[in-house]
């Protein structure tokens, strides 16, 4: 008898409780649905029509045939390759590089330590365009210093034009992108080297672990979460490379990307101009890519 | 044993030489962009390059100014456009930077310290979200953007940095740290929930709030993809996008482009320098717990 109103009581406050909580979540929902939530659904549901940049013409609901389009689209298959191309050399490439830095310099001290981590961070602060901008310049055929530096150590002896050459393009670019991705993952890792469990290194040190034992035996399993965090962000920021492919080539060269065919096809005066619903299942190709790699990168650390 | 010290020893010399070269090869391009910016014109097309100015000028930033007008303020006097672009840039990053920091630390509580229905699906939904690459939604963006008749507008970018998941998922990390005694001890004491967030919750988050603050701030200067797509005038430009606008007019002015290289990256730079202590705090909250 007694313990029905308590019931009651509790169905309240817990109403109560959600109400206060959305609330709170109200004004961050309002952004979120709305320019995330939404435009992600609306992004899947044009995928299956040929929606265009022509209002005028009316939209009609064409099933998968824009991803049946994309299959035979030799431009969209060689941005694709290029695609991957880039993340499987710079997501590797990323995460060696970082985790070599941050065990060199992480029990340097403190000074050092934030100089070298600001440093490696800077390419990302500066931001994609001054960056690129710059880079540009030192990839020039006639004033770039690549070519004089390379020159006068007597590794080639002709003006190599880096950003118009094919054999070459896609390489610097990638260059550029490694620069500006391995400042976040230093961070990471340097934090996580620091939060190693010191009395189980010591015990091995006592054991008498050398330097690599305890690195790869100990160190390592306990920074599983931070490397997969890592891979999954690099992989994502690799596909997303966009800025440099748009500055500095616009895609020619054979650095065409799934990201700049995007925008090329929704935004650049061709004659495949606006076609949103094609560019959107291109995107929705790409999302599914990221997926299934993030997927795949979980699973094999969960292995592990 | 004495050798296994001595190999230790000289490996680290080594990895010590390394990493300044290394550090070195990582300022250079930004070397090259502040000494660009004050180099003749003669200097920055010589073959040999110069690799210190020995003649400094200002003639880079003075055909920058001149190239392109804009007033300066909404309403204001006629200026040169790249300042403009300053302000533009300036208040779209520490608009989103507010906004986010206010939206994000309310939800950030609701769902570290608040028991509702719907919370797994909506925190789900907000990791999917943030593994999402923006770009993909970026069609349907534009054109809800240009239905709200934003288009080319300023908040055109500063709202879809708002919507982005990552400050309620790092506020959250952050929330989850409140002892849920103290805020039962206000609840008892009769504090409302705006009064106990206000009071309780928000000087307990601090941390996480400087670094979200931090991270959205130098995000957004630098979010040149989603500035590309809404924005297209030249008044409404910011300095990121008035730049890369300048490179495709004219890629052969090189010196100029290095004085507005130099101008849109300086800002960001004593920003990120002033509060990197806050910035490293944040991208490892944002990842540890995760």
């Amino acid at each position: 008898m007694a313990k029905q109103p308590q019931d009651a009581m509790t169905r309240a406050l817990a109403r109560r409780e959600t109400t206060v909580a959305y609330l709170f979540l109200l004004p961050s929902l309002v952004f979120f649905l709305g320019f995330v939530v939404i435009p992600m659904i609306i992004c899947i549901f044009t995928s299956l029509t040929d929606s265009n940049m022509n209002a005028k013409i009316a939209t009609s609901f064409v099933g998968l045939s824009n991803f049946i389009k994309l299959a035979s689209d030799k431009t969209f298959i060689d941005a694709l390759i290029n695609t991957f191309v880039i993340v499987l050399v710079s997501v590797p490439a990323v995460c060696a590089f970082s985790l070599w830095v941050s065990s060199a310099i992480y029990r340097l001290n403190g000074v050092l330590l934030s100089a070298f981590r600001c440093i490696f961070y800077l390419p990302v602060v500066t931001g994609s365009v001054a960056v690129t901008v710059v880079w540009k310049w030192m990839y020039n055929n006639y004033t770039g210093i690549f070519n004089h530096v390379l020159k006068t150590v007597g590794i080639i002896d002709k003006n190599i034009n880096w950003l118009g050459d094919e054999k070459y393009a896609l390489w610097c670019i990638i260059l550029i992108l490694f620069t500006t991705s391995v400042g976040q993952p230093i961070v990471l890792y340097v934090s996580a080297l620091g939060n190693v469990d010191h009395s189980l290194v010591e015990a091995a040190e006592v054991d008498g672990a050398n330097n690599m034992q305890v690195f790869w035996q100990i160190k390592w399993p306990q920074m599983m979460p931070t490397t997969l965090y890592i891979l999954v962000i690099t992989t994502i920021n690799s596909f997303q490379c966009f800025a440099l492919i748009q500055l500095l080539t616009s895609g020619g060269s054979g650095t065409n990307t799934v990201m700049y065919y995007i925008y090329y096809t929704a935004f650049k005066l061709t004659e495949q101009a606006g076609h949103f619903g094609y560019a959107n299942a291109m995107g929705v190709v790409l999302a599914i890519f990221i997926g299934l790699l993030s997927a795949l990168q979980f699973k094999l650390a969960k292995e592990k | 044993m004495k050798s296994g010290v001595q190999h230790k020893s000289v490996y680290r010399i080594v990895s010590i030489i390394v990493l300044f070269i290394l550090a070195f090869l990582f300022v250079f391009p930004l070397y090259w962009i502040v000494t660009g910016a004050f180099k003749t014109t003669q200097q920055i097309n010589s073959v040999t390059p110069v690799w210190f100015p020995t003649e400094w000028t200002l003639d880079n930033f003075v055909r920058l100014f001149a190239r392109r007008t804009a007033p300066i303020f909404p309403m204001g006097p006629v200026g040169p456009a790249a300042i403009r672009w300053l302000f533009n840039t300036v208040f779209m990053a520490v608009a989103a930077m507010i906004l986010t920091c206010i939206t994000a630390s309310m939800a950030g509580y609701a769902l570290a310290k608040k028991r509702f229905r719907g919370r797994a699906i909506l925190f789900g939904l907000i990791v999917c979200a943030m593994a999402l690459p923006k770009q993909v939604i970026l069609i349907p963006l534009i054109r809800e953007i240009s239905f709200l008749g934003l288009y080319d507008n300023i908040w055109a970018v500063i709202f879809p940095t708002v919507g982005w998941p990552f400050g309620v998922f790092l506020m959250k990390q952050f929330s989850e740290g409140i002892p849920g005694e103290i805020l039962e001890a206000a609840r008892i004491d009769g504090a409302n929930e705006a009064r106990t967030f206000a009071t309780i919750v928000v000087p307990m988050v601090k941390p996480g709030l400087g670094a979200l603050a931090i991270f959205t701030f130098i995000n957004s200067w630098n979010d040149y993809f989603m500035q590309l797509i809404m924005l297209a005038s030249t008044e409404n430009a910011t300095i990121s996008l008035g730049i890369s606008t300048l490179q495709a007019e004219t890629s052969v002015d090189t010196g100029m482009l290095m004085a507005g290289a130099a101008l849109a990256a300086a800002p960001i730079i004593i920003v990120f320098l002033i509060f990197q202590k806050y910035f490293t705090q944040g991208i490892t909250m944002g990842a540890v717990k995760g």
